[in-house]
């Protein structure tokens, strides 16, 4: 059937879809766009204002979108709905070869990536805030990816890193290197406190468990005011140091000793390597682990629970260990993140830092190291994007703040990735182990944990 | 005859008010082959369920024995200690294999408590340590044993659940045997296999039993698997025991015709 | 003991609305076993329309109850009439196309147009809290001690007789009609329904459509018990109404609402009498508690794996 034809036979049923379409958005856009609620500072509170221009706008845009969208976008009719097949730029990511040949090439952009001439101090603490998520993707990843535990309270261990630095270092003068070991410790131990009662949960159940865990350490942190300040938080938390050189002015700092002239962003390469550093560890010793007996297991885990029983596997504490390990790696990134910031307080660990995590490892492909690095760059890069919004203020006013829309884009963002690609940017799994050759198992057959 | 490996003594399993296992006793012996028949739904599934540990039983004992005299009382056991310490290993009426994972790989997972020991918990792991090393190497090479012994080596590193239903029934018992057990429950492994398929299962069990050591019990619907390779026959009505003997003894059994044929009119 | 009472009339108030959501949570779990992430926001929209609605119609503070209630029956239907075509649009749009794909792909999709949702409102609406005077004012005392006057409103009353009759009416439509039956047979086997001729996809909508309806409605009572919402309340409510629809026992109505019972005055016993500000604590911690030892919940079937 050619184009023509198609078109003009399905012309008039596209076009009342799309003012079916447009009569649904009128109802959503209706209490949104078109009536705003606004304080008027009188008796009565509030007042409304009518924007019948905008609900036009935004009406015509579902108008016009629902017909690009069947135009261009829609599944034609009559042909059959499969699972898409991977994109070439998938297959070749999730391929052994090309892994092996696009990580060190990842590693060395990462290493000489400070010293690129575009790179100032804005962009280098763009770098930082991407690798710390990698690497907090790669610790969830054990949890979610490998042992298929739902997990939506990440963001409390990344938490407990966080504090544990904070208060070791403040109350105790504990310093960087001394203080890292004991935060991944104690969250490990709070994972293991968390886990040990709910990891006979089932799937869902456990999902929001730990959201209300999350919630918990969250509220605690803000209303325990003696220990952690409230929602002031703590401050004044030593900067971590170059062995033992300060990065400041004095004679004995980092710039004096080794006769650099002082510059603020020594500071800022150091922590850049700092954390590069962390997340290569991250990444060795999950992929070690994934490879070893254990995470062969959690893997097996994921694929059937009653299985694994069978073959006298503990899977209460093989489900601790996934949790405890990815809650250490998330007190690593946390407290790498309270001696970057010298600043913690509860705000920074609410849930959308956990949704944002746990989107990035899904989106990445449950087991693909690589997917969570793309998609790291994607989300965490793409919203930093979206914070170069500010020229939409010529478009819509002054008062339009755009950082509004930033969260309102990465939502939609978030809904148009799943849609696009269910099972993540790489999701065919590497065999850990071969006889004669490896070659990747599909999605298809790859089981997805009802945890 | 020696003491029995195991020994189920008026074991019990009610859901509700459903008694799906009644009082049933029986025993199983080394380097024999019992199978447990009767119609749908009379209990076998129910009472493997309770040797192995995934269901408590409501009442009776079950003992293991152990070649040094250790003896294992399974019903206060759980489940994964069953398989780790008394060596009890099962295969699922429905393949409950690791589909995403390859057939090696399954192998590798059944000999997990083995190798995490190896690994030094993982610690001795993370660094590769050479006995590591040794226990991976001798791990990979008893799973290659196997799927040669089953024939399935040419699928070695192909996902399980990519495997056709009948090597997936051979894996599900390799990997069972992987765990070194002493005793080995099958739930159903002819179902579904091909007359050629069926002939095959019935000389690898011949020769688990006759080699390896172990008791093999067998829950299985296909009259020519159990008639021709079981050594002892229990069967089983409505959670009852009907008839336990060999083959020509249960075969004759009016007990057991009544079940399978209904009452014989005439 | 005064304090007592009135604290159990506010924590069934609050319960009433918790149960009320977390039907929603509850049947959409039950049918199509996900967890509808952006439900607390549908909650949200729902109150925001009933402020709207409210505002248009002119109606706070009138001291002619008969007047009030008819008013505000019209402004249920309305935001009820909305929020049904934004559960129906999220469920189509962004669940629908992942049905029977991966796992996990719908519960991140949940999460985004929940965040979505709270932005669009925050965006359109303003981030201001948003003050409302209260439409039907009065009360009368229950009960008068030395130290302590135990009151109940209109409000109090309005809701809990509200919600009581949405309940009845809900289990009624669920247990006694063939969308009851269609709702069942999907949860017990989605194929099966299938290939006896019930229409899957208009089932899971309208048990959409209903929750976000009934969802609505909890927004309104939330609206007028505080007269006060903002973009946000739909996060935390939404938590305890989930909360309460697994306390509850999953899939099960009353469980649903008795589950909201508990929690509403789990919470506000707790602010009353130990602190206020450890009060979503206390909700989240029975949560852990009841998952472990009574996974099932207070009323829903124990599940057992065949094996
Ligand atoms: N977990 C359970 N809860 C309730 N009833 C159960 C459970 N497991 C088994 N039953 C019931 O116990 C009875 C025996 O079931 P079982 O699976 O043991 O039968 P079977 O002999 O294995 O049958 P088949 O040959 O069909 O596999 C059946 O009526 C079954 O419905
Ligand atoms: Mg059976």
């Amino acid at each position: 059937m050619s184009l023509n034809d198609q078109t003009s036979s399905s012309f008039l049923p596209m076009i009342k879809r799309s003012i079916i379409a447009t009569i649904i958005a009128f109802f959503l856009f209706l209490p949104t766009l078109g009536i705003k609620t606004s304080a008027s500072g009188g008796v009565d509170g509030l007042f409304l204002t009518y924007r019948w221009l905008l609900l036009g706008i935004g009406c015509g845009l579902i108008f016009v979108g629902r017909i690009a969208y069947e135009l261009f976008w829609a599944p034609k009719e009559g042909g059959q709905k499969a699972e898409k097949a991977p994109s070439s730029l998938a297959k070749a990511l999730g391929s052994a070869k090309v892994a092996k040949t696009i990580g060190p090439v990842l590693l060395g952009f990462a290493i000489i990536f400070p010293f690129l001439p575009f790179s100032d101090r804005y962009i280098l603490d763009l770098g930082i805030l991407i690798i710390t998520y990698v690497m907090l993707g790669w610790g969830l990843q054990i949890v979610v990816g490998l042992a298929g535990l739902l997990d939506l309270g990440y963001v409390a261990f990344y938490a407990v890193g966080a504090y544990s630095y904070a208060l070791l270092s403040i109350h105790f003068g504990f310093g960087f290197w001394m203080c890292l070991p004991l935060a991944g410790l104690l969250a490990a131990t709070w994972g293991i406190i968390l886990g040990f009662p709910v990891l006979r949960l089932r799937g869902d159940y456990l999902a929001i468990v730990t959201l209300a865990f999350g919630e918990i350490i969250r509220i605690v942190l803000l209303n325990w005011r003696s220990f952690t300040g409230g929602s002031n938080g703590l401050s004044d938390i030593p900067r971590p140091s170059f062995f033992g050189l300060p990065f400041n002015q004095s004679e004995n700092g980092f710039a004096a000793t080794l006769h650099l002239e002082y510059s603020s962003m020594h500071r800022i390469i150091f922590l850049y390597f700092l954390i590069l550093a962390l997340a290569v560890f991250t990444f060795f010793v999950t992929a070690r682990l994934r490879r070893l007996p254990i995470g062969r297991a959690w893997e097996a885990l994921r694929e059937d629970e009653i299985a694994c029983r069978s073959l006298g596997i503990n899977t209460v504490n093989t489900k601790l260990s996934a949790f405890a390990i990815g809650a250490m790696f998330g007190g690593f990134a946390g407290s790498f993140f309270a001696a970057k910031q010298a600043f913690v307080s509860p705000e920074s660990f609410n849930f959308m830092e956990s949704a944002t995590i746990l989107a990035i490892v899904v989106l990445g492909g449950m087991s693909s190291q690589l997917g969570v690095v793309f998609s790291a760059i994607a989300m965490v890069g793409g919203v930093e994007l979206l914070r170069q919004l500010q020229f939409l203020k010529v478009i819509f006013g002054n008062d339009f703040d755009p950082s509004q829309l930033r969260l309102l884009l990465f939502g939609l963002a978030m809904v148009l990735m799943m849609l696009w690609r269910p099972r993540g940017l790489v999701s065919t799994r590497m065999p850990t182990v071969f006889l004669k050759d490896k070659k990747t198992v599909s999605a298809a057959m790859i089981s997805q944990g009802r945890g | 005859m020696s003491q029995p490996l195991l020994s189920v003594n008026q074991l019990t399993m009610r859901f509700g008010g459903l008694t799906a296992v009644d009082a049933v006793s029986f025993d199983v012996h080394r380097n024999h082959i019992t199978a447990v028949i009767g119609p749908n739904g009379a209990g076998k599934t129910t009472a493997f369920n309770c040797i192995t540990g995934f269901y408590k039983p409501t009442d009776g004992q079950i003992v293991l024995r152990h070649k040094d005299d250790n003896e294992f009382k399974l019903e206060e056991m759980e489940d994964f200690r069953i398989s780790q310490h008394a060596k009890v290993a099962r295969t699922f009426q429905n393949i409950r294999l690791f589909g995403g994972m390859t057939v090696l790989e399954n192998l590798m997972i059944a000999q997990h408590n083995h190798l995490m020991k190896a690994s030094a918990y993982t610690i001795g792991g993370i660094f590769n340590t050479p006995s590591y090393q040794r226990a991976q190497e001798a791990a990979k090479q008893k799973a290659l044993a196997w799927m040669d012994r089953v024939g399935i080596t040419d699928r070695a590193d192909d996902p399980a659940a990519a495997l056709p239903y009948g090597a997936q029934r051979k894996l599900e018992i390799a990997r069972a045997m992987c765990t070194d057990p002493v005793l080995l429950c099958l739930d159903e492994p002819a179902a579904g296999l091909n007359p050629k398929e069926s002939e095959e299962l019935n000389a690898l069990l011949r020769s688990i039993r006759d080699t390896n050591d172990v008791g093999i019990l067998l829950i299985e619907h296909d009259m020519s698997v159990v008639m021709e390779i079981s050594d002892h026959i229990i069967v089983l009505d409505y959670g009852r025991k009907i008839s336990d003997g060999t083959a020509t003894e249960v075969r004759n059994d009016p007990a057991v015709i009544k079940a399978y044929l209904g009452v014989v009119e005439e | 003991m005064n304090y007592f009472i009135q604290q159990l009339i506010n924590g069934l108030t609050l319960g009433s609305i918790y149960g009320l959501i977390a039907i929603g949570y509850t049947m959409v779990y039950g049918i199509i076993g996900m967890i509808n992430f952006a439900h607390g926001d549908v909650f949200m929209v729902g109150a925001f329309v009933s402020l709207i609605t409210v505002i248009i119609f002119g109606i706070t503070g009138t001291t002619n109850i008969a007047l009030g209630i008819g008013a505000l029956i019209l402004v249920a239907a309305i935001s009820m009439i909305i929020a049904g075509v934004y559960g129906w649009t999220i469920e189509r749009l962004a669940y629908r196309p992942l049905r029977g794909s991966f796992r996990l792909a719908p519960l991140i999709t949940a999460i985004g147009v929940s965040i979505f949702l709270q932005n669009f409102v925050q965006a359109t609406q303003g981030a201001r809290v948003k003050p409302l005077n209260a439409i039907i004012s009065g009360g009368f005392t229950i009960l008068e001690g030395n130290d302590f006057v135990v009151r109940i409103t209109y409000m109090q009353i309005l809701i809990v007789v509200l919600t009581f009759l949405l309940m009845s009416g809900f289990t009624y439509l669920i247990s006694k009609t063939s969308l009851g039956r269609a709702q069942r047979a999907c949860e017990q086997d989605m194929k099966m329904a299938m290939l006896l001729g019930i229409d899957v996809n208009t089932t899971i909508s309208t048990t959409f459509i209903i929750g976000a309806a009934l969802a609505s409605v909890a927004g309104l009572m939330y609206l007028l018990y505080y007269g006060v919402i903002d973009f946000y309340i739909g996060f935390s409510a939404g938590i305890k109404a989930f909360t309460a629809a697994v306390l509850g026992g999953v899939g099960s109505l009353p469980g649903a609402m008795l589950g909201g019972l508990v929690i509403g005055l789990i919470e506000v016993f707790f602010a009353a009498y130990f602190s206020s500000e450890y009060k979503d604590v206390a909700a989240f911690s029975m949560l852990i508690v009841v998952l472990i030892f009574m996974p099932q919940g207070l009323l829903g079937r124990p599940e057992i794996e065949k094996v």
